[in-house]
């Protein structure tokens, strides 16, 4: 357990050695893994570990340290450590910290930690993950190995204090099961994955399900082929569609707007997407990975809608972008422990349609169904979106035969005008969530 | 040196005594092996943006991972406290792992064989704030001063000195002291209302402050990321479709780090899930064809002069003339498949396992001149610089996107393209390599490999080649 003390007192030790405001993290964490392979256990790993970190202002210039070393002798080098950086650093006239009117706590239990997941011995643990492979392994006999299965479980504190009166501290916990079969047909082989993971114990789905589950996605990937290079609507099964509102995240976090930086900076307004698009950020849903009482500058988690119905409504921004940009935070600055804050999301999700995911693979007559992307092929400042991708090609309403091989490509901006359909499916998995997507046009590169 | 004159004898008085008593609490419950690794890391990181030093910070981390081997079996824990009885916490946590008596022997330690691939006698992070900070102010004005349209100008300069000792139950210890420098630019560029283009450049390596005066100055990535930038402006949609792909020297390498070294690695290969499992001895690269992994370069990025479990790095050759000869071990998977390390293992710090990694991934030089690879071309792209990639070991399949591209047509290079992604198979792509130039050149030093949520530092080089058959993924017809 972390001291919330030590916090207000390294604020006011930075204070008493010139500092003119200061923000202090103290953070510490609990890691534990079971990772079983072949039905046998091969890795257990079980540490913990903490960290605190200052920035402190000298007017308007920043410094930052961190330290592992949480003794006194520990805080106080990082102290004058973060001090001997500001004096080298330049005079930034946008440099501060949150107005007080700003800071502040979401009351009432957010359900971010869970004793449940204590309570499982690592024994049990163990035998989550053994059960996991076993429910992949046992599917479908083309599945003849295994990358393993795991059952991971993790708890940490965070606690904030700031010279402007703030400290506040909240627990999190987690846990997940995950398993990565590997099936075989003739000389070619293919592995895919399927996880869960929850706040809570009593969350998790069942190791049936997630193996079950795995070991599907993994056995009709075999026998993929590749396709001619053509233009197609393509579908992004819920998985895959979460990486694309990750690309909508950072073309709208004020960093990249006020650097003019996005294809969205300076389109406040106007119409960006489709009128299926509905974009929302919400720290404040019980339980969920994205949410929290404040963000890492003090300031209460909230609900911004970002995308309303096509129409571009707010940048997401902390204390700093909202003040280059004329603006005031929305809640959302993001670090680790120490630097200046960047800008993060809480719950950032698009919203569901109408259409289960089935219907809208029958509305298809030729296309392409994503589950795998791979590459780092998004150009937030030109839109220019090209990314390795492997699924299922749709012939007349149907999966026809598995792909690969392959890469889609558009240009950002034309995507999210071509969303022609959300799916009914929006499940939370992690703090970036989406349904299924349909896209009217993309080029499929191949042969 | 013997380890009370090293770093962690010295700052904490850690004896053999010392270390021999934590691996007998790691192997008090059986196992076959243990090992310790002391880090201690001190950071630093100055950040210019829009002309200001807006971030500056400076960190240290200190801890211990101890891990014990059973079998197939790793048990691991980590204590950020080098405290007897934290550390003897994390050893008996370790060894929850085994059961039984244990089979190792006392066999005293040997110190690992000495020798210094980065002599840097004043590593970075021990020179002053104030003569770093200039690096990142001059890339910042020669950047603004090299063109109007550049409007926006990112420079970072990061160092580290990681500080380790390695102690292990077959009686390895080693001590090494690790410097790393990079010094990176980003810019962005406009002509008029234009479409901004983004233009990224650094380097650095196991180097002192000496290298970004004499070998590559802040303006030299400066100059290269304006040029970058700028090119795009002019840039029209990739080709989409299979092409010749002609790859330039240097960077492009990262082509080998996915393609084949990934599928190399042993850990894979144990567990009979990489495209290249049960390959050795066969044709998997054209003859022209020889790609080694070698962590001794000196000052290279990669290079490092005892791996993460003592073990001495060296060359390893992964494909002599299209013929796969090897793969890379660390010791878990050497012992497991009867082999030895390739001084391969490596880890993210003391609070990860160790797993088999690349260094510096390259290809030998070839005959062909550069100039003549491009004339012998009808149509194709050619990439002068990539951004990341990422391989799907299992198929083989990857992808690596060209962050700077041209098509050649009639056998010269003509217009410049924006967002290429190219895709291939691992075992297949470079067996249609017909030529290959006789330019090698390493990176600059800024590769950055993660696997399995654990990043490391390597290098990669290749020269000039020409790849006959790829699948280029833009947006053109």
């Amino acid at each position: 357990m972390l001291d919330p003390e030590l916090a207000r007192q390294t604020v006011r030790l930075a204070i008493e050695r010139g500092a003119t405001d200061a923000e202090c993290t103290l953070a510490d964490g609990h890691e534990f893994s079971a990772e079983v392979r072949m039905r046998e256990l091969e890795k257990l790993k079980d540490a913990g570990s903490h960290r605190a970190g200052l920035r402190v202002l000298l007017g308007k210039r920043v410094g930052s340290a961190h330290t592992s070393d949480l003794s006194s002798a520990g805080v106080q080098q990082m102290v004058e450590s973060a001090l001997a950086v500001a004096a080298i650093s330049t005079e930034d006239p946008y440099a501060d910290l949150p107005d007080p009117s700003e800071l502040g706590s979401l009351a009432g239990d957010l359900q971010l930690y869970s004793e449940d997941i204590q309570n499982i011995d690592t024994p049990a643990r163990i035998q989550a993950a053994i059960e996991t492979e076993e429910a992949a392994l046992s599917w479908d006999p083309r599945i003849t190995n295994s990358e393993g299965a795991s059952f991971s479980a993790y708890s940490g504190e965070r606690v904030f204090a700031n010279s402007r009166g703030f400290l506040g501290s909240y627990r999190t916990s987690s846990c997940s099961l995950s398993a990565t079969p590997v099936a075989r047909q003739g000389d070619a082989m293919e592995r895919d994955f399927w996880y869960s993971s929850a706040r809570s114990h009593s969350k998790l789905e069942s190791p049936a399900a997630v193996g079950r589950r795995a070991a599907e996605r993994t056995v009709r990937r075999l026998g993929a082929r590749k396709l001619p290079t053509q233009k197609v609507p393509v579908i992004f099964d819920s998985v895959t569609a979460r990486s694309l509102i990750g690309n909508i995240f950072e073309a709208v976090e004020g960093d990249a707007i006020y650097r003019k930086a996005s294809i969205l900076a300076g389109k406040l307004g106007e119409r960006i997407a489709s009128e299926n698009v509905t974009v929302i950020d919400d720290g404040c849903i019980p339980g969920l990975f994205g949410t929290s009482p404040f963000d890492d500058e003090g300031v209460p988690s909230r609900r911004t809608v970002v995308i309303d119905r096509g129409v571009l409504k707010s940048y997401l921004l902390n204390s700093y972008t909202a003040s280059k940009l004329g603006m005031r935070t929305t809640g959302n600055a993001a670090r680790g422990v120490t630097g200046n804050a960047g800008v993060g999301h809480g719950n950032f999700f698009l919203q569901k349609g109408e259409r289960a995911p089935e219907d809208l693979i029958r509305g298809v007559s030729r296309g392409l169904y994503v589950t795998e992307l791979i590459g780092h092929g998004v150009n937030i400042v030109t839109g220019d979106y090209s990314r390795g991708a492997a699924g299922l090609w749709i012939e007349n309403g149907e999966f026809a035969y598995p792909v690969s091989e392959i890469t889609i490509a558009a240009n950002l901006r034309e995507m999210l005008m071509d969303v022609e359909a959300a799916g009914s499916d929006l499940e939370f998995r992690g703090s970036v969530a989406s349904p299924t997507l349909l896209i009217r046009e993309m080029t499929v590169s191949g042969q | 040196m013997p380890l009370s004159a090293s770093f962690f004898g010295q700052k904490f008085a850690i004896t053999e005594q010392d270390l021999e008593s934590y691996l007998s609490e790691a192997l008090a419950a059986g196992g076959d092996y243990a090992d310790l690794y002391f880090e201690y890391l001190a950071t630093s990181q100055l950040t210019i943006d829009e002309s200001i030093v807006k971030s500056a910070v400076q960190g240290v981390s200190l801890g211990v991972g101890v891990r014990v081997i059973s079998g197939e079996r790793t048990g691991y824990a980590y204590s950020g406290d080098l405290s007897p009885e934290k550390i003897r916490k994390a050893a008996r946590v370790a060894a929850c792992i085994a059961n039984g008596p244990s089979k190792v022997e006392k066999t005293g330690f040997e110190e690992t064989r000495r020798r210094d691939l980065y002599p840097v006698v004043t590593a970075p992070s021990e020179t002053s704030l104030a003569e770093r900070v200039e690096l990142v102010k001059r890339a910042d004005h020669a950047a603004r001063a090299a063109d109007r349209r550049v409007f926006q100008v990112q420079a970072s300069y990061l160092d580290s000195l990681r500080q380790v000792l390695v102690a292990t139950s077959d009686g390895v210890l080693s001590t090494d002291r690790q410097p790393l420098a990079r010094l990176g630019v980003s810019v962005l560029a406009r002509q008029g209302d234009g479409v901004p283009q983004r233009g990224y450049s650094g380097g650095g390596g196991r180097v002192g402050l000496d290298f970004f005066e004499t070998e590559k100055t802040p303006e030299h990535f400066a100059l290269e990321a304006v040029r970058q930038a700028i090119v795009l402006l002019d840039a029209a949609p990739a080709p989409a479709g299979e092409m010749t792909v002609v790859l330039g020297p240097g960077w492009p390498g990262v082509l080998l780090h996915e393609a084949v070294g990934h599928g190399l690695e042993a850990d894979f290969n144990r567990k009979k899930v990489s495209a290249f499992s049960g390959l050795i001895g066969q044709q998997v690269a054209s003859p022209l064809c020889t790609v080694i992994d070698d962590g001794t370069i000196r000052n290279r990025r990669g290079s490092l002069n005892v791996d993460d479990e003592g073990a001495t790095t060296q060359e390893n050759v992964l494909i002599e003339k299209g013929i796969l000869r090897g793969y890379l071990y660390d010791k878990l998977s050497s012992r497991l498949l009867g082999s030895r390390t390739t001084g391969s293992g490596r880890r993210e710090s003391y609070q990860h396992i160790p797993m088999p990694r690349m260094t510096n991934t390259f290809m030998l030089a070839g005959d062909s001149d550069p100039a003549d690879i491009i004339r012998s071309t009808s149509r194709g792209l050619y990439c002068a610089n990539f951004g990341g990639g990422q391989v799907d070991i299992t198929s083989g399949n990857f992808v690596f996107n060209a962050s700077e591209s041209y098509l050649i047509e009639d056998g010269r290079i003509t217009r410049p393209v924006r967002g290429a992604m190219l895709t291939g198979n691992g075992p297949e792509a470079l067996k249609h390599v017909s030529m290959v130039g006789h330019d090698l050149k390493l990176d600059e030093g800024m590769g950055i490999c993660g696997k399995e949520g654990q990043s490391v530092p390597v290098g990669v080089g290749i020269p000039t080649i020409k790849i006959d058959r790829m699948t280029v993924g833009g947006t053109a017809g």
